[in-house]
């Protein structure tokens, strides 16, 4: 039987640190696509952004809606014709907990079709101190192209141990 | 080795149809995973919505949370014929906008009542995630898809059932 949940690729980010992850030259062999993310920012002050954007395009090819919590506010927004699929302030930095990352869960099905592509984002950034967010996002990449990259990109640096973790679901 | 992660069935649909069915679920997994990738044929967006081994009596509750882009909220229904697991997050009928998945663990555990978490998502109308719970301790042999009324699951719609091991 062929296998259905294969890891495709992985990053692990090194002592330097890295201004993006990405993932390039995606087959488009299997049928849905599934990102795992334990990532920090390296940014000392203030909060840190995340987004991804996919095949290398900007512009206004991304919707999204947002829902998020910090522990006192809950937000719903949205966003058209934007840039890529983000979540604001969410990214463990250097004001957080020490050896404290966030953790996401990107899933995109059907990602080699000729349709548009929806995104499943979900996003928690723990803090043992002050303020920490929680996202879910639906995300629309307006595109018929299949995905053949993808790019997490943020606020300054994503610092050491960061990683990630790119899967393919097959449904065959 | 054991593979831990297998897909069961599959389908997408070649014609419009106003269900999507798993039948004959087999008992050896430990929990499910399907996974959802529709439009919808009303212009007046409906729900998706489920129900387990054809039970369609008021067995099913659920809670859910949303943000529609101007409203963030929650609702609860208890008593209810299906449990939703696209409510704000609908489908519409332009595109393949709407995702679900939809998570159904220990489900062929014959001493526990049914539980669901789904996530929904649609970047035009809204994003949810819904937990509910149907109040029978048999297996789940069968999921039943369905619309609100007035409304088919799209051609090209497609629908994907995984089963996970843990052993």
């Amino acid at each position: 039987m062929a296998t259905t949940f294969t890891l495709i690729s992985s990053v692990t980010v090194g002592g330097g640190g890295s201004a993006v992850i990405e993932f390039t030259s995606i087959p488009q062999t299997y049928t849905d696509l599934q990102i795992l993310l334990s990532v920090r920012s390296s940014t000392a002050a203030g909060n840190s952004n995340c987004f991804i954007y996919l095949n290398g395009t900007f512009g206004t090819s991304y919707a999204q809606q947002r829902l998020s919590g910090d522990g006192s506010n809950v937000v719903s927004d949205s966003q058209t014709s934007y840039p890529w699929v983000d979540m604001i302030n969410a990214i463990p930095n250097a004001t957080y907990t020490a050896n404290t990352f966030g953790s996401a869960q990107i899933y995109i099905p059907n990602y080699a079709s000729s349709n548009n592509k929806s995104l499943s984002v979900d996003f928690v950034g723990e803090n043992n101190s002050t303020t920490s967010y929680i996202y879910i996002t639906a995300g629309l990449f307006q595109n018929s192209s299949g995905i053949t990259s993808i790019t997490i990109d943020g606020t300054d640096n994503f610092v050491q141990y960061s990683t990630a973790y790119l899967y393919g679901i097959s449904n065959a | 080795m054991t593979a831990t992660y297998e897909k069961i069935a599959t389908t997408t649909l070649g014609s419009n149809q106003a269900t999507v069915t798993f039948s004959s679920i087999p008992g050896t997994y430990t929990d499910l995973v399907l996974i959802t990738n529709e439009k919808q044929t009303n212009t007046s967006n409906r729900s998706s919505a489920l129900r387990f081994n054809s039970d369609s009596n008021s067995n099913y509750t659920q809670t859910g949370l949303y943000g529609t882009g101007s409203a963030a909220g929650t609702f609860r229904t208890s008593s209810t014929t299906l449990i939703y697991y696209g409510f704000y997050g609908y489908s519409t009928t332009s595109n393949f906008n709407f995702n679900s998945i939809i998570n159904i663990n220990n489900y062929s555990n014959t001493a526990v009542n049914k539980t669901v978490l789904s996530r929904a998502n649609n970047a035009q109308n809204g994003v949810d995630i819904i937990v509910g719970l149907w109040r029978n301790t048999a297996a789940i042999t069968s999921i039943t898809l369905t619309m609100e009324t007035l409304s088919d699951f799209t051609t090209g719609s497609t629908f994907t059932l995984y089963g996970i091991k843990s052993a």
